[in-house]
């Protein structure tokens, strides 16, 4: 039995198609991927993130703990303010890549991908359980108390703040800094606001209380409606990532893959002193890795590449290098597009490659991150 | 059904159409199809000259999200490709019974038409 979000029944009503994501049952799309994708790029679009997880982390020992567990430096953060972080195993493998807020001075909540939340959750007990000042930490997994909505889009910042109501002390959602958080009041109860998303847009997340989120989703559509607003589907939610070449786990990111090979390496702070994983992320930003997650163009009109497709080196030596992990249609670009793993030396920006699409060679090109980038 | 079926088509269960005229038919897919798969962005032909069976997977169609074989539903040989859908894969979402066409096949078997479906037949078949 696939899991169900609090918009579930919103999204069987607005025409859905579902798919089994992660064990959820999801929306891909509603009308067109690519009618959706154009209006989170020149408007507009609605996400249900509510299947991805919540966990709180509270108390005195919280910042230490989490700054032992988490690879990018917590102490950067101020207080309403989140970061990108990746939680490793000793062999620096991601066991998951998440925000982190500091909610309050000794509250956290960690936003985790929907399909690791027990993965994650029980990694974090168990280093718990090694962590001296445990008694002093307080780790609540909130995934099913919690509905979640992206508002992503270049006019979104123009009617996020028509959405709620009431106390506005920490300050109007429109005027929140990139990856800052807020408080804001939905019907009486609490949810936070930060500035961030999945789509390379400009774009607010919420969290809410899983009861009011359906409310919530309908409150957004109407304010968004006049702006061009339109529910955008996980169909669309993937092109728009990959044009911006943000990390999707699975595909990217797995237990036996490190932040450094999959470019991240800015979100690895080996200066903050010793964390999970750390050992082996250092050795390897000293010494370059076996294998590097590089973007790609198909340089010519071909089918678009799928993950799990063979990466070959170009021209008449060639070589199977590596394999897609995420490809589609670029519906900005007009053309095939991808993310790969492939040796560090064939990493070079420009270098030509193939991707093997049904035994047939297509032409690519390496590229610099990101493929897309907003006017 | 966004769009009536014509009456000189006959489709396979697998969602493929056939428009015989003398001897050669013409292949494409039903706009129930076209309406799955949604925003088709790429479509992969059989060469000239090839000799395919009925049932036989001999095209793809991409859509953003998958990749999806077509099956003929007739035995022949290709003696045309829609070109058009090279540069606008997009017709096969506006136009499935015309501009929309994959490929024409010179018929080797003419009484497997009788196996496929009539637009009544179809229509029950995708529960509409």
């Amino acid at each position: 039995m696939l899991k169900r979000t609090p918009l579930y029944a919103a999204h069987v009503k607005l025409g859905a198609r579902l798919i089994d994501f992660g064990g959820w049952e999801m929306p891909v799309q509603y009308s067109s991927i690519l009618e959706e994708h154009q209006a989170v790029r020149t408007a507009a679009g609605l996400f249900d993130i509510s299947h991805m997880g919540q966990i709180a982390v509270r108390g005195g020992g919280a910042p230490e703990f989490l700054n032992r567990v988490l690879t990018n430096d917590l102490r950067k953060l101020q207080i309403r303010q989140g970061q990108y972080t990746l939680m490793c195993n000793e062999r620096g493998g991601a066991i998951d890549d998440l925000y982190v807020y500091q909610v309050q001075a000794e509250e956290f909540l960690l936003v985790v991908n929907a399909a690791r939340i027990a993965a994650d959750v029980a990694w974090l007990n168990q280093q718990l359980a090694g962590f001296p000042n445990r008694a002093a930490v307080d780790l609540k997994n909130l995934s099913d108390d919690f509905g979640a909505l992206a508002v992503q889009g270049p006019k979104v910042a123009q009617f996020i703040d028509a959405c709620f109501s009431g106390d506005a002390s920490h300050g109007l959602a429109g005027t929140l800094r990139k990856n800052d958080i807020a408080r804001r009041e939905f019907l009486g109860r609490p949810i936070y606001v930060s500035r961030t998303g999945y789509t390379g847009e400009d774009g607010f997340e919420m969290v809410a209380p899983a009861e009011i989120t359906a409310t919530l989703w309908n409150k957004v559509l109407e304010a968004g409606g006049p702006f061009g607003l339109k529910p955008a589907g996980l169909g669309a939610r993937d092109t728009l990532r990959t044009e911006v070449c943000y990390p999707l786990y699975g595909h990217e990111l797995d237990e036996n893959t490190t932040p450094i090979e999959a470019g991240l390496g800015v979100f690895v702070a080996l200066g903050k002193g010793d964390f999970v994983g750390r050992p082996v992320l250092a050795e390897q930003k000293a010494k370059g890795t076996a294998k590097k997650l590089v973007a790609f163009k198909s340089a010519e009109k071909s089918a678009p590449p799928r993950p799990k497709y063979p990466i070959w080196s170009a021209g008449p030596a060639r070589r199977l290098i590596g394999q897609v992990t995420s490809g589609t249609q670029s519906p900005s670009l007009g053309i095939g597009i991808g993310l790969g793993y492939v040796p560090p030396e064939m990493a070079g920006a420009n270098s030509p490659i193939e991707i093997e699409i049904r035994g047939k060679h297509a032409p690519a090109t390496i590229a610099t991150k990101p493929l897309y980038r907003r006017a | 059904m966004s769009k009536q079926i014509p009456d000189d088509v006959k489709h396979a269960k697998t969602h493929e159409w056939a428009r015989v005229r003398g001897g050669v038919a013409t292949i494409g897919i039903s706009d129930h199809a076209q309406h799955e798969l949604t925003d088709v962005v790429f479509v992969e032909l059989p060469a000239l000259g090839r000799r395919i069976k009925a049932g036989e997977a001999c095209a793809v169609v991409e859509s953003v999200k998958t990749a999806s074989d077509i099956y003929s539903p007739v035995s022949g040989e290709v003696t045309a490709i829609n070109q058009e859908l090279a540069q606008h894969p997009e017709l096969v979402n506006r136009d499935p019974y015309g501009a929309g066409w994959f490929f024409q096949l010179k018929l080797a078997q003419p009484g497997e038409l009788d196996g496929l479906l009539g637009a009544a037949e179809y229509v029950k078949e995708i529960g509409g």
